[in-house]
Parts: C-alpha cells; sequence; structure tokens
C-alpha cells in the first residue's frame, strides 16, 4: 500500500511540474511579443548567447568533424566505400552532430548560467524587488532570454556546420590523402538545404528549450545557495534530455517517410 | 458629524497557509494617511508574508486588502502596475541588482517603471543618493563593492527614488552594528517625513521600532495581538508583548526547539 502511495505520489508530483512549467512557458511566450520590449536586455543575452559560446561551439565542430572523417574512413574501407567520407561528414554534421552537440555545450554553459543567475536573484529577493519596482519579471528576466536563445542557437549551429565540415576536410586531406578539390565537389554533390534547414530549426527548438529551463529552473528555486545549485543541475539536466527527445521528434518530422 | 478620513492601507481578515502551515490566521489592520506603523513579532511569525501579501507577491486565501479604499487582492497586469508605482520597498538584504551600477540601482524604477530618460532618472538618483548620506562617486560602484550599511542606504534611495506614497521596510536594521543602524533610523524618519509617506515596516529590533513608529502592532502566531501607540508599549498589559520587547526566555512565548 505505501509502495502505491510513493508512486502516486511522484505521479502528482510530476504532473504539477508539467503544469506549472506549461503555465511558465505560456507566461513567458506572451511577454515575447508584447511590449514593453527590452532591447539592451535582448542585445546582451545575444551576445552572451551567441558570441560567448562560440569558442566552445568551434572546438566542439572541428573536433567532431576531424572523429568522423576518420571514424568513417575506417569503417567504409571495409567495403570500398572511402570516396563517401566527405558526403558523410557534411550530412552528419549539417543534420545532426552540429545542432546536437552544440546544443548540449550551449546548455551546459548558458543553460546553468541562466538558472544560477536567475536563482540567486530568486533567492536574494531581486525578483520581488523587480515587481515592486513596476517591472514584470517575466518581460524582464525571461523573454529576453528566450527571444536570444531561440535567435542565437541556429547561429552557432550554422558556423559549427561549416567549422564541422572544415574540420572533415583537414583529416581528409592532410591524413587520408583525399584531392582537396574532390573533397569539396563530394561534399556539395549530395547536400540539399533541406539538410541544412532541419539542422538549424532543431537549433532554434533546442536554444528554446535551453533558455526555458534555465529560467524556469532558476524562477522557482528554493532555499539558499542549495537550492541555486540543484536549480544549476536540473537545468543543464532537464535541457540535455529534452534535446534528445526534440532531436528524435523533429527527425521524424522532416525525414519520418 | 463628520466620515472619518480613509485608511492608506486596511486589512480585513486577512488569512494566508502555506500547506497545513497557518501563517496569517485573521488580520486586521489600519494604517492612516502619512503614519507609520511597525509590526513586531519573532522570527517565522509571519511578518514578511504579510508585507508580501500587500504587494500582492502573495496571494492571501481569505479576507480584503485596500489601498486608497481599492481592493488590491487579486489585481493582474496593468491595475497592479498602477498600485505597485505607490510603493517603495527597502529589502532585508537590500536586494540590490548585483549586474547594474549603484545608480541604476536606484534609478530603475523611474527608468523601468515610469520610462523616464536615463540623464533625467541618473539626476534623480544622485540626488537621492546624496538625500541618504552617499557622495555621488558611490554611484558608479557596484553593489557588490559596498558594505552591508551602504547598500541599505542604497535600498533606501531605491525605495524613495519614485517619491512613494507608501514604504514598507522589511528589517531595515538587521545586521547592522548599533551606530549604522541608528543612521538607518534616522534616515527613515527623515525620507518619510519629507516624503509625507505612509510607511509600514517589520522589524525584531525593538529600538529601531521604538524610533521609527507611530504606532506598534504585535504580530504572534498568525495574528496581531496587540496594536497601540509607540509611546504605549512598555505599559502595553500584555504579558506577549512584555517578554517580546524585554528579549525574556521565561514568559508565555515559548521557542518551539526540539532535542
Amino acid at each position: 500500500m505505501e509502495f502505491v502511495a510513493t508512486v502516486g505520489r511522484v505521479f502528482l508530483a510530476f504532473l504539477s511540474h508539467v503544469g506549472r512549467l506549461s503555465a511558465f512557458t505560456g507566461t513567458a511566450v506572451s511577454h515575447i511579443v508584447r511590449p514593453p520590449f527590452y532591447p539592451r536586455l535582448i542585445m546582451r543575452s545575444m551576445v552572451e548567447i551567441g558570441y560567448y559560446s562560440l569558442p566552445v561551439v568551434g572546438l566542439t565542430a572541428v573536433f567532431t568533424g576531424m572523429v568522423l572523417a576518420l571514424q568513417s574512413y575506417s569503417g567504409f574501407s571495409r567495403f570500398a566505400a572511402e570516396g563517401a567520407v566527405a558526403t558523410v561528414v557534411v550530412l552528419s554534421v549539417t543534420r545532426e552532430l552540429a545542432p546536437v552537440l552544440a546544443g548540449l555545450m550551449v546548455a551546459g554553459r548558458i543553460g546553468a548560467s541562466m538558472a544560477a543567475e536567475i536563482g540567486t536573484m530568486r533567492v536574494t529577493e531581486q525578483i520581488d524587488a523587480l515587481s515592486t519596482l513596476s517591472t514584470n519579471p517575466f518581460k524582464y528576466l525571461v523573454a529576453p532570454r528566450l527571444l536570444a536563445g531561440f535567435l542565437m542557437v541556429p547561429c552557432l549551429v550554422l558556423v559549427a556546420d561549416i567549422i564541422g565540415v572544415f574540420g572533415g576536410y583537414i583529416v581528409g586531406v592532410y591524413k587520408l590523402g583525399f584531392n582537396p578539390s574532390s573533397y569539396i565537389s563530394r561534399t556539395w554533390e549530395y547536400l540539399e538545404p533541406l539538410d541544412v534547414i532541419s539542422g538549424l530549426t532543431k537549433a532554434a527548438v533546442f536554444g528554446f528549450l535551453i533558455s526555458l529551463m534555465g529560467c524556469y529552473h532558476g524562477y522557482y528555486s528554493r532555499g539558499g545557495a542549495q537550492g541555486v545549485g540543484a536549480a544549476t543541475t536540473n537545468s543543464v539536466v532537464s535541457a540535455a534530455i529534452l534535446i534528445l527527445v526534440f532531436n528524435y521528434v523533429i527527425t521524424a518530422l522532416f525525414f519520418g517517410k | 458629524m463628520t466620515d472619518a478620513p480613509q485608511p492608506k492601507i486596511q486589512l480585513n481578515d486577512v488569512h494566508k497557509a502555506f500547506g497545513p502551515k497557518v501563517v496569517l490566521d485573521g488580520i486586521d489592520l489600519s494604517v492612516a494617511r502619512g503614519e507609520s506603523v511597525v509590526i513586531i513579532g519573532g522570527s517565522g511569525t509571519g511578518k514578511s508574508v504579510l508585507l508580501k501579501c500587500i504587494l500582492g507577491l502573495l496571494r492571501p486565501e481569505r479576507g480584503s486588502i485596500r489601498i486608497d479604499g481599492e481592493e488590491v487582492v487579486g489585481l493582474r497586469g496593468k491595475s497592479r502596475e498602477r498600485v505597485l508605482n505607490q510603493f517603495g520597498m527597502l529589502f532585508q538584504g537590500s536586494a540590490l541588482f548585483d549586474s547594474l551600477k549603484v545608480w541604476e540601482n536606484v534609478a530603475f524604477g523611474l527608468i523601468q517603471g515610469r520610462n523616464m530618460p536615463r540623464q533625467q532618472a541618473k539626476d534623480i538618483a544622485i540626488e537621492k543618493l546624496a538625500a541618504v548620506g552617499l557622495a555621488e562617486s558611490a554611484g558608479d560602484l557596484f553593489p557588490s563593492e559596498l558594505s552591508g550599511g551602504m547598500q541599505k542606504r542604497v535600498g533606501l534611495a531605491r525605495a524613495i527614488a519614485s517619491s512613494p506614497e507608501i514604504i514598507f521596510f522589511d528589517e531595515p536594521t538587521t545586521g547592522l552594528d548599533p551606530i549604522m543602524a541608528d543612521v538607518i533610523n534616522d534616515l527613515i524618519v527623515k525620507c518619510t517625513k519629507e516624503l509625507g509617506a505612509t510607511a509600514l515596516s517589520i522589524t525584531h529590533d525593538m529600538a529601531s521600532a521604538r524610533k521609527i513608529a507611530d504606532r506598534i502592532a504585535m504580530l504572534y502566531k498568525g495574528r496581531l495581538i496587540w496594536v497601540g501607540p509607540a509611546k504605549d508599549i512598555d505599559h502595553s498589559g500584555n504579558e506577549f508583548v512584555d517578554q517580546f520587547i524585554h528579549g525574556r526566555a521565561d514568559g508565555p512565548i515559548k521557542m518551539e526547539l526540539r532535542a
């Protein structure tokens, strides 16, 4: 009987979280489209997410492209398909690896930072202070971050696409001995706009989810430093899980048939 | 026969609970325009919850809260913003925005809440900083560069920056040395008198309560068990009040301690 009660409590707590997250998302999105807007805060968040994440995303992309070229060459050589390396690299990077890996890196860097900043503001009553100063915390804290995440992660992924393909090119040409012009022509030959568009769509959704999780867990953090720490961890873990789930959903929508 | 003047703040039968824990159990309180009322009570008796209910940060389950006769429980959006425009608040930990300079903190309500141009708001912020005894140069510092006493002064400057009609002070002297606490008390009295504002404070610092209050109310177990003029606090005839103001461990108020 105790077991059933425990399961019931966990299920009710889950439903309560889902309900609160849905209400939070609805309120936050409604504030993105309603004035007043805070262009300075939006710009600041865009720089924080887009510009300052470039090194980590770039490094991830270049090594991913390089490893992918090596791995696919070694694997494909078993059935004499080494010529497909350039195509595999570009399709894997644009469709899958750049958005997912960039998303996970940004979740670790930005999601954690948002949760910590907003969580600290919550436990030090700065969010209450915003309200008493006639400023809506959703509009001031949450909406600019959601918008910046939605807009900037696709930009990061576009850069990651280019750098990832370049990493594959470096290994392909200088280590595996491919002819540079044939590697480039192979890269373009099978690449379709939908490959890039699907990756950028994923990136926009991931960017929104990362910001949403950072803001949500920070906004509802409780209990001082420990609560802020828990919010930070929860934001990264939940963003990572949502990225993996939505990666499948979006892939199925684009390429499911 | 003339009608009694309308109270600035009027609370009737306000109840608030968190799960099974009842924090406010039927609060009735009236604060006249320009009056300074201090609510005293031990830690965890619901003083901060009461302020947050009036500000709309928490919603009471039952009861009425009126500002200038207007019911504010459940107000949302523009109506709530309009009511909040009348308020200033000094938070217990000052609650200054870490990412903004001191002058931007003071001018925040003017720039964001009232769309005032930044330069004009900055001039007012510098003026308010001077009113609480801080130099213009302090305006360009960040809150983390200030001492606790200076942060309280900045918090006070922010609370009065928009010349509010009502100011709330949440534990204004907690964590300060006695001299700095007295400086803050003097500033609170001076600023509220100059603005002609209605003040509602919560504290368990009796020196602070005696200095800034016209009337004192004591909150215990979710109820106001005594309300009277500040000058009567020493002969209230209430054993709970006597024990509290003299800080005695023995008496009707029992600390909930567990071995």
